[in-house]
């Protein structure tokens, strides 16, 4: 059995007084596909964002892809990350966001080729080429020239995607990647997620409400509440018989408002 | 006093000249606030807190005194510590640095409006610092802003009479030495009132124009 690529020991995370997360441990496996479920606030976005650096950790320690994500060796003694460090570490990392966060003054293409150019000294034809690849996998070559602006949720999506990809992550985040697209944009979301977890090895954590979609996509699913992993277990123990209240409180609540499972 | 079209015909060429270095001040004065601007607007975001606060204690300075005030210490004041700048070029300094406390609250607003999310892309994106700013949030920012920039050279504009004080040769002052020469007030002074309305009617319209172009950015 391979080691973990990702392996999260005794975090801990406040924002003022309200402790998001709550010494919490996990391990994820390489080219594991991952979903963290659980009511909002409960720490699941909190922990793709500290795993992408966006926010840090107040104690405890993450090792991502063999090496320390926060603290880096030196000597033998463990320091806090300096810029370079994270810089490195964040190449392993990709990350799509609910608002896609799409760079609006530039076109689809550049949108992909920017960060490749900038941060791997790749020259512009490469990139391009490269780019239109990832946007023929995710449905978007015809509109390589056209403006975020004039875009749907779902199509811009898709672009956030290929602009996540094109830095060729080894883990990729998805933060509620459709919690704000029309009901009718979602489907186009998730088959490119499906294609990509059947094309690719990549390791995918994923944050999601869309309970059916965590049950196809998923090997695994984790179920937070306050900070804490509650329950873990295959997509049909967790979705068909949980054993934990919570879980099955929440499952209830959410088929209730209206939620596929 | 009657209007005199023949002594207009002949002051006409020296207060054209006037015209010339006024339009220069302020066109060299509005890039040196938008750079100045730009300087105080992301050193006061600077993590270094020395610096920020530095910065910002001297924007304050510069704003809360008068213009005229700092005219006359660049040129009159500064040639005591040896620093002995020509007039035009002090005058530019002075505009420059006094419009740059400005731009940069104008700057502050506009990186302000950038939403977290772009900084958060470009992170993941893991773009460093340097690449962040030029090509995701200043691309971003500047365009909502042009309006308002234009606004404050404008305003620099009608300022201008100030540099008279410092013996620049623009239009109030080429205005005040044939006045001088000829006793005669009601041709020249009107005249610098006519250039200057007709100067920041056009620029209003310029700023029209801007604001239909930049105004705002599509997300």
């Amino acid at each position: 059995m391979s080691a973990p690529i990702i392996k999260i020991d005794g975090i801990s995370k406040s924002f003022g007084t309200f402790k998001v997360l709550d010494g919490l441990s996990m391990q994820v496996m390489p080219g594991e596909k991952l979903a963290l479920i659980g009511p909002s606030g409960s720490g699941k976005t909190t922990i793709l964002r500290i795993l992408m650096t966006l926010e840090r950790i107040d104690s405890g320690h993450i090792q991502v892809d063999g090496e320390q994500l926060y603290h880096m060796e030196r000597n033998g003694r463990l320091l806090t990350a300096d810029e370079r460090h994270l810089a490195k570490m964040r190449q392993k990392i990709g990350m799509v966001f609910q608002l896609f966060n799409l760079f609006p003054h530039k076109c689809v293409i550049d949108n992909v080729t920017l960060a490749p150019m900038l941060t791997k000294g790749v020259p512009r034809a490469a990139a391009e080429k490269r780019a239109m690849e990832l946007l023929d996998m995710v449905g978007m070559v015809d509109k390589a020239k056209a403006m975020p602006a004039q875009l749907s949720g779902g199509q811009k999506q898709r672009v956030a995607i290929a602009r996540a990809l094109a830095l060729s992550p080894k883990i990729m985040l998805f933060d509620e990647v459709t919690s704000a697209l029309d009901p009718e944009l979602v489907d186009e979301v998730l088959n490119v997620m499906r294609k990509l977890a059947a094309e690719t090895d990549m390791t995918m954590l994923l944050v999601t409400h869309e309970m059916g979609f965590a049950h196809d996509f998923a090997d695994r699913v984790l179920f937070f509440d306050r900070g804490r992993i509650v329950e873990e277990g295959k997509p049909d123990e967790i979705f068909r018989h949980p054993k934990q209240e919570r879980t099955q409180g929440f499952l209830k609540k959410i088929i209730a408002a209206g939620h596929r499972v | 006093m009657e209007w005199d079209w023949d002594f207009v015909r002949q002051i006409l060429p020296t207060l054209i000249e006037g015209v010339k270095i006024t339009i220069l001040a302020t066109l060299l004065g509005s890039v040196l606030a938008a750079i100045v601007g730009l300087g105080i607007a992301l050193a006061r975001r600077s993590p270094n807190r020395a610096l920020s606060r530095t910065v910002g204690f001297l924007a304050e300075f510069i704003r809360g005194t008068p213009l005229l005030v700092q005219l006359y210490f660049i040129f009159y004041v500064l040639p005591d510590f040896g620093i002995l700048l020509p007039p035009l070029v002090a005058g530019v300094i002075g505009l420059g640095l006094h419009y740059g406390t400005y731009t940069a609250e104008v700057y502050r607003a506009g990186i302000d409006n950038v939403p977290r999310g772009q900084w958060e892309a470009a992170k993941a994106c893991n773009l460093n610092a340097t690449q962040t700013w030029t090509h995701i949030i200043i691309p971003q920012a500047i365009p909502p802003m042009i309006p308002a920039l234009a606004n404050y050279f404008i305003a620099m504009f009608k300022e201008t009479p100030l540099l008279s004080a410092i013996t620049v040769l623009e239009l109030m002052n080429q205005a005040k030495s044939v006045a001088n020469t000829y006793y005669r007030y009601i041709e020249p002074i009107t005249l610098v009132g006519a250039f200057f309305l007709a100067i920041s009617l056009f620029s209003v319209v310029l700023l029209r124009w801007l604001e239909h172009r930049y105004g705002r950015i599509e997300r």
